[in-house]
């Protein structure tokens, strides 16, 4: 047995897996809030990345600046897309909903072929040097970077639905929209809210998985993988998305070791998170830390 | 009209779902410092008045004024930051937040940090704002009695104590008037009795205007000031407890006597 590639595979897994969190819990904050499943999270990372990659290749501006603006304009995309295309369909079927994102998603996979092209481009270098030593293993900083955004991103969220004003105020949306309203809070205001920071902290994972691997629309495939790091983890709970995108990533990572030692299939990396969410689907269809919904009749 | 006006008054106001109506040409007016009391049987139309006062319902014709401005077209959580509080027919708690959690929720259209401010957490005077927030809070639920459980999750408290943090939510809002909708349905005579004293004190001490809806005929004549009987949607009485009782339309719902033509 050959375990040389089997630390560097864990611990890709648990940063891949943290990034996985993030959206995963930029997708939750969509579904808690305003009861939508989007399918458009994806394009959240893609538009993100290629905003940020544009600044940076057209202007001479430092990364961070490129970083800053591209979060300022993520808000704003966040906000125009569910005050245009969202906010008109409240009270309508929620088929109708999740039909629009889904439209909304290959919209913006094709607009930003159109824009950027098919083909994967590189971000500038950020860091002088190639490789950091951690724990004895060969790191790229970018990685290093990403577990770090990754972690102040969870505890942004901490902190925000334990002890700010809107935090508390979504939470009372989320559970009942006409109570929260008749103690002043504004729901249509809580909406945008909660689409303005998913797609800004989407974009987010989206630039720094940008800069390890280029910009393409594979980014968009973090989309899909979010699904079975929330089903895994609960559709409504945020603790559960992050865990369940730590799950996915590590499982993804240890079913390419497992495969390469012994089996020899080929692609479980991309196939075992989605036997993971079929076999989740059948035990615990709530998902780890999900609410069950028990009715009485 | 300022301080003249009455702090609340429905202009014949109509509420039809369909063919459905809900209530029909019904006037009345809340006059500042009152304990006013809705009656009327099952369907009468109360919840619905209630609801049109609160924002959740758009009277069909007729106008609601608050302080004589009209509100019939202001949005529910607008009436909240106006002054109008509200608890609910069936309990209307965020069952997984803490009940402080969901007093502090009350708080939320006088909290005045935005989110950046918020971020600037030591900064930006968040923190001083929490504390004079949480000192009002912890005074509301001392006077309600329910320190006790303030940590607790809301959904695990007994029903009783339940009715209680829903009061104590809409106390924080700091309304001028208060909705209370049922306050006392499904609880024994030890928890009316004291629920009937919180809303007196509340009306006395606190200085909220109380709008009510109750069934228990006992409470509502004993700390009412005015009250008005709704039947199948239509205001068939409204004046002191004396007054309504001693109405003969009253007096045949309630009491079944044959009303002479």
């Amino acid at each position: 047995m050959d375990f040389t590639l089997f630390f560097p595979l864990l611990l890709n897994g648990l940063i891949v897996g943290a990034l996985y969190g993030v959206v995963a819990m930029s997708f939750v904050l969509i579904y808690k809030a305003s009861q939508v499943v989007n399918f458009a999270q994806g394009e959240f990372l893609l538009v993100g990345a290629w905003v940020c990659w544009w600044l940076l290749t057209t202007y001479p501006i430092p990364f961070w600046a490129g970083f800053l603006v591209t979060m300022c304009f993520m808000t704003l995309f966040g906000i125009i897309l569910q005050v245009v295309v969202l906010r008109p369909l409240i009270g309508e079927p929620v088929i109708s909903v999740i039909m629009a994102t889904v439209g909304m998603s290959i919209f913006f996979q094709a607009l930003m072929k159109w824009m950027f092209g098919v083909f994967a481009k590189p971000f500038p270098p950020i860091f002088a040097t190639e490789r950091v030593q951690v724990l004895g293993l060969q790191v790229q900083p970018v990685y290093l970077l990403s577990l770090v955004v990754s972690l102040f991103i969870m505890l942004g969220f901490w902190w925000f639905f334990t002890y700010s004003k809107h935090g508390l105020a979504m939470r009372a949306t989320a559970f009942d929209q006409q109570v929260a309203q008749s103690l002043g809070v504004s729901v249509p205001r809580v909406f945008a809210m909660s689409w303005a920071i998913s797609a800004v902290v989407s974009s987010v994972a989206g630039v720094v998985v940008g800069v390890v691997n280029g910009v393409s629309s594979a980014l968009s495939f973090y989309g899909i993988k979010v699904f079975p790091a929330v089903i895994l983890g609960g559709l409504d709970s945020i603790i559960g998305a992050v865990l369940g995108g730590l799950i996915v990533g590590v499982l993804e990572n240890l079913a390419q070791w497992v495969d390469s030692e012994f089996l020899n299939w080929g692609n479980m990396t991309q196939i075992a998170p989605f036997y993971a969410l079929v076999l989740i689907l059948l035990i615990k269809p709530y998902g780890l830390f999900g609410t069950k919904n028990i009715e009485r009749v | 009209m300022g301080e003249d006006a009455p702090i609340l008054a429905a202009d014949h106001v109509s509420l039809r779902f369909g063919g459905v109506r809900a209530l029909t040409d019904v006037s009345f007016s809340v006059n500042r410092g009152e304990i006013f009391s809705i009656i009327g049987p099952n369907g009468a139309g109360k919840t619905s008045m209630v609801n049109c006062i609160s924002g959740r319902y758009r009277p069909t014709e007729g106008s609601i004024l608050w302080q004589g401005r009209d509100i019939t077209r202001v949005a529910t959580n607008r009436r909240a930051a106006l002054g109008i509080g509200r608890t609910f027919q069936n309990l209307a708690l965020f069952g997984h937040m803490s009940v402080l959690d969901n007093i502090m929720v009350g708080r939320h259209h006088l909290l005045s940090s935005g989110v950046v401010q918020g971020m600037l957490w030591w900064l930006g005077g968040a923190q001083r704002e929490e504390i004079a927030h949480r000192r009002e809070v912890e005074e509301i639920i001392d006077f309600l009695e329910i320190q006790a459980v303030r940590k607790a999750p809301a959904g695990t408290l007994s029903y009783g104590l339940r009715k209680r943090v829903e009061l104590a939510r809409a106390m924080a809002l700091k309304p001028q008037l208060i909705l209370l909708d049922e306050p006392m349905a499904g609880m024994n005579l030890e928890e009316k009795e004291d629920m009937a004293r919180f809303i007196v004190d509340l009306n006395e001490e606190w200085g909220m205007t109380v709008l009510m809806i109750e069934h228990d005929m006992g409470v509502v004549m004993d700390i009412s000031t005015r009250v008005m009987v709704l039947d199948f949607g239509r205001q068939i009485a409204i004046g002191s407890p004396e007054e309504v009782m001693a109405h003969p339309r009253v007096r045949s719902a309630y009491l079944g006597e044959e009303v002479e033509a």
